[in-house]
């Protein structure tokens, strides 16, 4: 088993809580694990990424080489494409399509959209709109994890029980909102894939 | 064995923490920060009262903790490269008085410039102070680095560094920990002049340092961090060096690297696996992050000896960051090359917060400045350097911490009038001072603007050490008290800071305006903890 995976979003959007989530639901299946992070400059509302590598055999290098992730997991639509260079040939690429405008030259949405859409193995979600509809836009991130589900080769099962465990001290309700989130995005996935 | 998920730099925190270290000292600064702030937060650190508050700068910091070495207990000092050169004084001395108590120098570089102004190699400095240096290729021998570095700087009475990456420092991975070390007694130093480096002293510490460096070589030889490992095909014999190791490795795994390799965690260069590499093989290849370091050293002047491949020739790039890309380049390996990024992709570089005292205080400056000719403004480190991009572009240096005062001061003494200087709060504290002092001492004609948003902003709202402090340290460096004025940086005062502004840049005399207005990203975590 081997997934090799880049986190993409903007520095502020939270992409380590997905990575944190994930990397729960890989230790609970005795998984190894590698992930780099952006800390930092960046940080302050710049482009952010974590490459993060799961495998049950030893991973070497922190960072993923070019052409061979197997995913690409984006919270903002612009973001998805800035790491196209990592995706394999056979690489999925998800993300949200909510775009997230700090700059003053971002590009047209339509025409952002109709470049992920050109990717046969891509899903184009609204996570923020799910998230809403779940009772918190801030469960967006779990939302954009469910939709990566379907490609990454670990029980579904463990990845909604690392969430359960993340989100266990803020209370019943908070963890049965991000479980909702997960499960629509797998949802929405496995219907537009 | 139960697994901890670290990042590099809380791998050395814990590590730190297991070997019985009693006090850490550092400034904030990418990518070493979380090194500092993970001991703080730890629990054994609480338990045994671990000294983790921060200090004022890196100069302070390690010479703080060689004061608790010489106190017979375990001491770190972190810092980011750039921090290096601020602590380089104490740096290069303390290899000289040696040691008491375990020391370690941990120093995270950042190649590449991630959030720096320069990629320095801080393995020339190791080498310059020509103590042992430690570099770790993952995080298990960045934790175990750190434990067993104060037993290696105890054995040989000097510094050792610790030399990370940002890719190390910023990356996670599993680590088993060992046993928790006790601490050190209080115990004095058995040679009651070994710290006196007065000249005649200092010549016979520094005659004991080179006669120790036989003992440094021998203790590569032996380590546990460097070795050979064995390949079929003697056409290419590889040094990997840190983490360029696992770039190296994602290419061969499972050990089936053809070429014999080298790999290098333990400086100085363990002179026997170099040889026998460079005696079995019929060419180098050098893999090392950072600058060629090991290339240099092994390229020799005239260059007659095996041919060595690497940075220098071209093989890998001179400047920048490795990744397996580029290793894989270097030895020829075709790889798949992903897909191309869509033009219309635009750049999202970093900017100031939504909300953010900076933007109010630029936006003020820039009104103020409009009635002289550009280029007046001297930066310094920090969030507010950001005012260099669109839509303010105010500032013109950002050098080196504290070098806004100090290069105001200088253009002032030229003739550029008025020269103003912006510097944060922290910065301030850190090197700001004594530059401040320079200018009131020469009456300079500059104005110098502390943008306060009381906290380390950059670097994740650390405290700041003059937090409070600032107006009674200008007053106490002789600025004129009518001269210093306050005013919280919001939109409904900006028509007031203006004014402030255009009357202190037309004063002939140093001037401190200080802006003040708790950083928005810290006041947002502090709400959300009080909750």
């Amino acid at each position: 088993m081997k997934a090799d995976i880049i986190l993409a979003g903007v520095g502020g959007q939270g992409i380590l809580s997905i990575a944190t989530a994930l990397g729960e639901a890989a230790l609970a299946d005795n998984l190894l694990i590698k992930q780099a992070e952006t800390h930092g400059m960046s940080q302050r509302g710049g482009a952010v990424y974590s490459h993060m590598r799961i495998s049950d055999k030893p991973i070497s290098s922190d960072l993923i080489p070019g052409g061979s992730a197997d995913l690409i997991l984006s919270v903002e639509p612009m973001e998805s494409l800035r790491y196209l260079p990592y995706l394999s040939e056979q690489g999925y690429l998800v993300t949200n399509i909510t775009p997230f405008v700090n700059i003053p030259n971002y590009p047209d949405i339509e025409m952002i959209i109709a470049e992920i859409r050109k990717f046969p193995r891509c899903v184009a979600i609204d996570a923020d709109t799910i998230a809403k509809e779940v009772g918190s836009t801030r469960a967006s991130n779990m939302v954009m994890l469910g939709a990566a589900s379907p490609f990454i080769d670990i029980e579904f099962s463990k990845i909604e029980d690392g969430i359960r465990r993340i989100f266990a001290r803020k209370g019943e309700d908070i963890v049965t909102m991000n479980l909702d989130a997960l499960r629509r995005g797998r949802r929405f996935a496995e219907e537009n894939r | 064995m139960q697994k901890h998920l670290f990042l590099g730099v809380e791998a050395i925190g814990q590590g730190a923490i297991d070997g019985g270290m009693s006090g850490v000292y550092a400034y904030p600064g990418t990518p070493s920060t979380e090194i500092t702030e993970f001991i703080q937060d730890n629990p054994i650190a609480e338990e045994r009262n671990i000294h983790r508050k921060w200090s004022a700068n890196e100069k302070t910091a390690l010479e703080t903790a060689l004061g608790m070495s010489y106190a017979g207990k375990r001491a770190m000092s972190c810092m980011k490269h750039v921090g290096l050169n601020v602590a380089a004084d104490v740096f290069v001395n303390a290899a000289i008085t040696g040691v008491n108590g375990g020391l370690i120098v941990t120093v995270a570089d950042d190649p590449s410039m991630h959030s720096s102004q320069n990629e320095q190699d801080s393995r020339f400095y190791g080498k310059f102070a020509m103590i042992p240096i430690l570099e770790p290729s993952s995080q298990q021998e960045a934790y175990d680095m750190a434990r067993d570095g104060f037993t290696l700087s105890e054995l040989t009475k000097v510094p050792v560094m610790l030399r990370i990456t940002t890719r190390l420092a910023h990356s996670r991975s599993g680590v088993v920990r060992k046993e928790v070390l006790p601490e050190n007694e209080l115990t004095m130093p058995t040679d009651p002049r070994q710290f006196i480096l007065l000249p005649a002293i200092a010549r016979k510490r520094y005659k004991g340092l080179l006669s120790n460096q036989d003992l440094f070589q021998q203790l590569s030889q032996e380590s546990v961090y460097n070795r050979y490992e064995e390949g079929t095909d003697k056409s290419l014999g590889i040094v990997a060096c840190g983490i360029a190791y696992n770039y190296l490795i994602e290419h061969f795994p499972g050990g089936t690297c053809p070429y014999p390799v080298v790999k290098i965690s333990q400086y100085p260069l363990p002179e026997n696996l170099i040889n026998r590499l460079d005696k079995e093989c019929d060419e180098l290849l050098i893999l090392e992050e950072g600058a060629p370091l090991v290339e240099e050293s092994l390229k020799g002047f005239f260059s007659k000896g095996t041919p060595i491949k690497g940075r220098l020739d071209g093989t890998l790039p001179r400047d920048g960051e490795l990744n397996p890309d580029l290793i894989a380049k270097a030895l020829g390996k075709e790889m798949f090359k992903g897909f191309e990024v869509p033009s219309i992709v635009a750049n999202r570089p970093p900017a100031l917060c939504v909300g953010c005292g900076h933007q109010d205080a630029y936006a003020a400056m820039n009104e103020a400045l409009a009635d002289y000719s550009k280029g007046r403004v001297f930066s310094d480190i920090g969030c507010y350097t950001l005012g260099a991009l669109p839509p303010y572009e105010t500032i013109s240096s950002c050098v080196d911490m504290g070098a806004s005062i100090t290069m105001a001061k200088g253009a002032a003494d030229a003739g550029l009038i008025p020269s103003i200087a912006m510097i944060g709060d922290s910065t301030f504290a850190h090197s700001g001072i004594t530059g401040l002092l320079d200018a009131v001492n020469e009456k300079s004609n500059i104005t110098v603007v502390i943008s306060d948003n009381e906290s380390v902003s950059m670097t994740g709202g650390q405290d700041s050490s003059a937090y409070g402090k600032i107006e009674s340290i200008c007053i106490g460096l002789g600025v004129d008290p009518a001269h210093i004025h306050t005013i919280v940086p919001l939109k409904k005062n900006h028509a007031e800071m203006v004014q402030l502004f255009r009357q202190e840049f037309a004063y002939d005399g140093v001037s401190v305006i200080i802006p003040r207005r708790e950083c928005i990203q810290r006041a947002s975590r502090r709400k959300r903890n009080s909750k």
